[in-house]
């Protein structure tokens, strides 16, 4: 059976305005794939422990020591605005 | 003018022998671009000026005596996901149209100082998540082999380049299969080496934990070659791999006599092309007759892998995917506050196959959802690897089709995610593992279209591996097919 | 009805190493805005994050300072959640298995001692700086938002106590306890007027006999000792007038508004506080071998905690040892000296915490730019003990030695500050005052003991000063 899946409050934590169409043909979409996905609950894992990472070392680090950063004029010609050396974004809240 | 294709080895060869110059060998294989890209559409970028460069920069070092190796003055194309200085790094999609990276990825900058000639960039699904290339936000790329019907992906603009000479040698990114699916679909040479050995630096994320470059060649040798120049540790990548390497290209030609291969079970049978079984099933006759003791290897989890990687995939790349946001660089919709804006151009900016797996990994993050989804995926991952594990302590390599099926029509999939997520089946468990994997070309099926052969190795299992997809190429005979012409190859091998 | 507080805090403190926690970028304060920023800490596509060495060693000695156990092994993950000057839209932070756990801190007060407990002390980076502008330049009536991510990906380590606080005081006795010790350790320059640390505390109230906690409220953006004492004030004041009015407290997070000294609740959306949390494919796990554990260890310096028992041990009172086991370590450092020279502890003390301190402040100065050192404290505490000289001429021989003047003893010289204890000489100058105040003897000798005041004071007048009082006293006693 499709997984039901609330797309609304899932757009909105991934930060996707879509419309009530988009929404519900997303809607659909992952039901089936979920209902698919889902498979993987019909193992036993009791005792598994979760792989993050498939193979290689622990305890990668690099020294303390600063490289040169970027400069400052190719930043923030990328940006879509920018003033006196600082992105400029819209305010953080409504 | 319509030169034969040549393989990297013997590009390097002519260039040695002083019968071709780096100038020349761009200058054909963009001639052959010029006229295959209106069809095919492999490019998103040609590089000519900076291409221009580097092929003018290794003539030049090459007559001075100075000579980088088997890369050098050879033109290769590299899948729009690196990042390259300067050049437009899109990954092929309107969120970063435009785009123009500060650096060079490692495997890009490690091109250059072997003396690769970096022709352009190439088409792909968007951010990687595809099997088609239909997904690019800038126009499918076309199978070569028959242009109603895709290369494959997500490299396909790679794959079918390199298939039709518009580059000799090309980089792609496999996650789930994204460089061993096209070059299956293209009668090409894809690798997919250990999670690791290759930096993932400058490699634009889609899920981490699975991402690896690659090579997409016309040879197995090719690919030793091509992997040789940009494997190897990277101090800028936590994960990269940095013990000692193997010589790749050493005992290419060994055979196969006394290796023990396993068929998988699993990946056979009902959603497979008969055509690509039968073709599977006569090349391992081919090997035991060459020596190698084939025996049936069953590893249960591969059923349940593709569900585990659609949920990994996924929820990895809803936190990779989360940086395109309009803020500090690419596409920004202006919104009345930060959110809003980030909502609107995230929503613009993003295709649906992309949109559609952030969601996905989203809920299999969430709060409630977490340990039956993805929590349980990481189970299953770490299960499946614990079979790799044991079925590498029985046998040298594990083999099976690259792809179930040969390529398919354009648009044939695209209504239906389920079963183009399918496409990817074979190719899934060893990104899942981590462990390196090939798909070799071996013959055609009725319709003219490429069956490969996939040959998976444990960890760092690349020479075993290459070693017995050689003997496949050279029982397939496949490698020395010139490139197939735009309508359907008229010479079938074998 | 009675309400009591029950209050838990988390501290932010930004590691002052010489990179970034991910990237090369330094860490630097005040610089011109985006200029220490690269492909890792911009979060530009196919940057990837390599973890800073001395970032963690600082944590493992910060969480052993702390009576924290060292997990064998720890891991990255990611919290997810969309910020403007968050420029991954996660930040790379620590979840189930930080690095240490299980510790606590004991804070003194002028209330008292107490223990509090420490969960979990966990290694993430710092976000990017939002300067919010239009009206008032405060985030609800901001028009647009400037970022400057110098300051994203610093290392930023999470203290995270358990619930054990039940006042503001306490509270603000614990952080500055816990500021002492991050400044000790040298994992940070622990510089509050920089938001080097910074505070945000979960209140709940419940009543006084009750074993259950109440709904907690997460108050942000404190900077100050003294704005977090301030906040959870005005947190619990709302609660209980919230509670005593027969509403409920609700779960939320609210930010703090130190101009109008009340907190605003945040307007988040319902659902978006869920942080995904995931480990971070990008790195590789920790694992803390034993020998690691052990050489960070080696390297925690005398805390205060243990310092204050010392200084209790030299004979100091409790708050005498507090204040001065809590002061700079160079004003410690010249205590130190003047007490390994011979100095009685107890006046050494209140010179150092007392005149000491106050003239430093005078001057703006710190004690590095005066000629002041621990031989020459001792000498000064040994003049004024031996009667070589008043409390008060001291005071002016610490100036002068302050002001590269030369020793105490020369400073007195010079400034002829010495009491005159020649027996001789003081009785001339009694027998002097006597003849010229006679009636003042006389009125003495009638019954007006008060008198003798005067006459000392006179004494004390023609010597300026310089007359031991005792001696005065003791002429005066068999003339008169």
């Amino acid at each position: 059976m499709p997984i039901d899946v609330d797309v609304a409050h899932v757009a909105n934590l991934a930060r996707l305005a879509l419309s009530p169409e988009e929404l519900d043909r997303y809607r659909q979409e992952l039901g089936v794939i979920l209902e698919h996905a889902s498979r993987v609950q019909q193992v036993e894992t009791s005792g598994i422990m979760p792989l993050s990472h498939p193979l290689g070392s622990g305890n990668v680090f690099r020294p303390d020591e600063p490289s040169p950063s970027l400069d400052r004029e190719e930043v923030l010609e990328m940006a879509p605005e920018s003033r006196d050396g600082f992105f400029v974004t819209p305010p953080a809240l409504d | 003018m319509s030169p034969e294709p040549l393989s990297i080895v013997d590009a390097g060869a002519a260039l040695r022998s002083g019968e071709s110059t780096a100038v020349g060998l761009l200058a054909s294989v963009l001639s052959r671009a010029e006229m295959t890209e209106s069809e095919l559409h492999c490019y998103l970028n040609l590089d000519r000026e900076g291409a221009s460069r580097a092929a003018a920069s290794a003539d030049e070092e090459l007559e001075r005596g100075v000579d980088r190796g088997a890369l050098h003055g050879i033109p290769v194309a590299v899948k729009d996901n690196m990042c390259t200085r300067g050049l437009e790094t899109t990954c092929s999609s309107q969120i970063l149209s435009g785009y123009l990276p500060p650096y060079d990825a490692t495997a890009v900058a490690r091109l250059r100082e072997a003396g690769a000639v970096i022709i352009g960039k190439t088409n792909l699904d968007e951010f990687a998540m595809g099997s088609s290339t239909e997904n690019s936000a800038y126009g499918p790329t076309r199978n070569p082999w028959d242009t109603e019907r895709v290369p494959g992906g997500s490299s396909g603009g790679s794959a079918a380049a390199v298939a039709a000479g518009s580059a000799l040698g090309a980089l792609g990114s496999d996650t789930g299969g994204s460089i061993r699916q096209p070059a299956s679909l293209c009668g090409i040479v894809g690798m997919k080496p250990t999670y690791g050995l290759v930096s993932r630096y400058g490699l634009v994320a889609f899920a981490s934990s699975l991402d690896q470059i690659g090579p997409l060649t016309r040879t197995v040798t090719d690919a030793a070659v091509l992997l040789a120049a940009v494997a190897g540790h990277d101090p800028a990548d936590a994960t990269s791999y940095s013990g000692p390497l193997p010589d790749f290209a050493a005992g290419l030609h060994a055979g196969v006599e006394g290796l023990k291969i396993g068929v998988v079970r699993e990946l056979n049978g009902e959603g497979y092309q008969a055509e690509v079984s039968e073709a599977t099933g006569d090349m391992l006759n081919r090997l035991s007759a060459q020596g190698a003791e084939v025996v049936e290897v069953s590893l249960p989890m591969f059923d349940v892998a593709l569900s585990a990687y659609y949920l990994i995939a996924p929820a990895e790349c809803s936190a990779n995917l989360a940086r395109f946001d309009g803020m500090r660089y690419g596409l920004s919709i202006k919104g009345p506050t930060a959110a809003a804006t980030m909502a609107a151009t995230r929503a613009e900016g993003f295709g649906p196959e992309v949109i559609r797996r952030i969601l996905l990994g989203t809920y299999a993050l969430s709060a409630g959802y977490f340990d039956a989804f993805y929590g349980q995926a990481q189970k299953v991952r770490s299960m499946l690897q614990s079979e790799f594990e044991a079925a590498y302590r029985k046998v040298d390599v594990l083999v099976s089709p690259a792809s179930p099926t040969t390529a398919f029509r354009l648009g044939e999939r695209t209504q239906d995610p389920l079963a183009m997520y399918l496409s990817d089946i074979c190719t899934i468990p060893s990104n899942l593992s981590g462990h390196p994997a090939i798909s070799v070309p071996i013959s055609l099926d009725s319709k003219g279209l490429p069956i490969g052969f996939q040959v998976m190795a444990p960890a760092l299992g690349e020479q075993v591996m290459f070693r017995v997809a050689a003997e496949v190429e050279r029982l397939a005979g496949f490698g020395a097919l010139p490139a197939p012409a735009l309508a359907p190859p008229t010479r079938v091998p074998l | 009805m009675n309400w009591a507080p029950v209050i838990g805090i988390e501290v932010h403190v930004e590691l002052d190493t010489a990179s970034k926690m991910f990237c090369g970028c330094r860490v630097s304060f005040g610089d011109p805005p985006n200029t220490n920023v690269c492909p890792v800490c911009l979060a530009l596509p196919g940057s990837l994050p390599v973890p800073n060495r001395e970032a963690i060693e600082r944590i493992i000695r910060l969480g052993l300072a702390l009576n924290c156990r060292i997990n064998p092994g720890s891991v990255f993950h990611r919290k997810n959640y969309y910020y403007a000057d968050l420029p991954k839209n996660y930040q790379i932070s620590q979840f189930d298995i930080p690095v240490c756990v299980d510790g606590w801190l004991d804070v003194e007060s002028d209330e008292g001692s107490f223990r509090v407990g420490i969960e979990r002390v966990h290694m993430e980076e710092d976000t990017g700086k939002s300067v919010h502008v239009g009206e008032g330049g405060r985030i609800h009536t901001a028009a647009e938002t400037l970022v400057d991510f110098n300051r994203a990906g610093t290392p930023l380590v999470e203290i995270v106590s358990r619930p054990d606080l039940r006042s503001a005081a306490d509270a603000r006795a614990y952080t500055q306890e816990l500021r002492a010790v991050v400044a000790e350790t040298g994992v940070s320059d622990a510089r509050m007027e920089r938001g080097s640390v910074r505070f945000d505390a979960n209140v709940s109230i419940r009543p006084p006999q009750s074993q259950k906690l109440g709904v907690k409220v997460e108050i942000k953006n404190m900077n100050s000792f003294r704005s977090l004492e301030k906040a959870i004030r005005a947190e619990v004041d709302r609660q209980v007038e919230l509670v005593e009015a027969g509403e409920k407290v609700v779960m939320e997070t609210r930010h703090w508004d130190e101009s109008a000294g009340i907190t605003h609740g945040m307007r988040t959306k319902e659902g978006s506080s869920d942080y995904r949390y995931f480990t971070e494919p990008d790195l590789a796990p920790m694992v803390f071998s034993e020998s690691w554990v052990q050489e960070a260890r080696s390297q925690i310096p005398e805390l205060p905690a243990r310092r204050r028992e010392r200084y209790r041990h030299l004979g100091l009172n409790p708050g005498s040892a507090r204040v001065l086991a809590g002061s700079e370590p160079d004003l410690r450092g010249l205590f130190e000296d003047a007490v390994e020279s011979g100095a009685a502890p107890v006046p050494a003390a209140n010179w150092v915490t007392g005149d000491i301190t106050a003239s430093l402040r005078r001057r703006n100065a710190c004690l590095g730019d005066v000629p002041l050192h621990g031989e020459d404290l001792a000498a000064l505490t040994a003049m004024v003990s031996q009667g070589r000289i008043s409390a008060r001429a001291a005071r002016q021989v610490l100036e002068g030695v302050m002001d590269g003047e030369g020793s105490p003893t020369r400073v007195a010289r010079a400034r002829n500050l010495e009491q005159i204890s020649d027996q001789a000489a003081l009785e001339q100058v009694v027998e002097e005052v006597m003849s010229a105040h006679s009636q003042a003897v006389e009125r003495y000798r009638s019954g007006e003991k008060k008198v003798r005041g005067f006459l000392v004071g006179q004494v004390m007048r023609a010597t300026s000063g310089r007359a031991d009082p005792r001696a005065v006293n003791q002429i005066l006693s068999t003339r008169l």
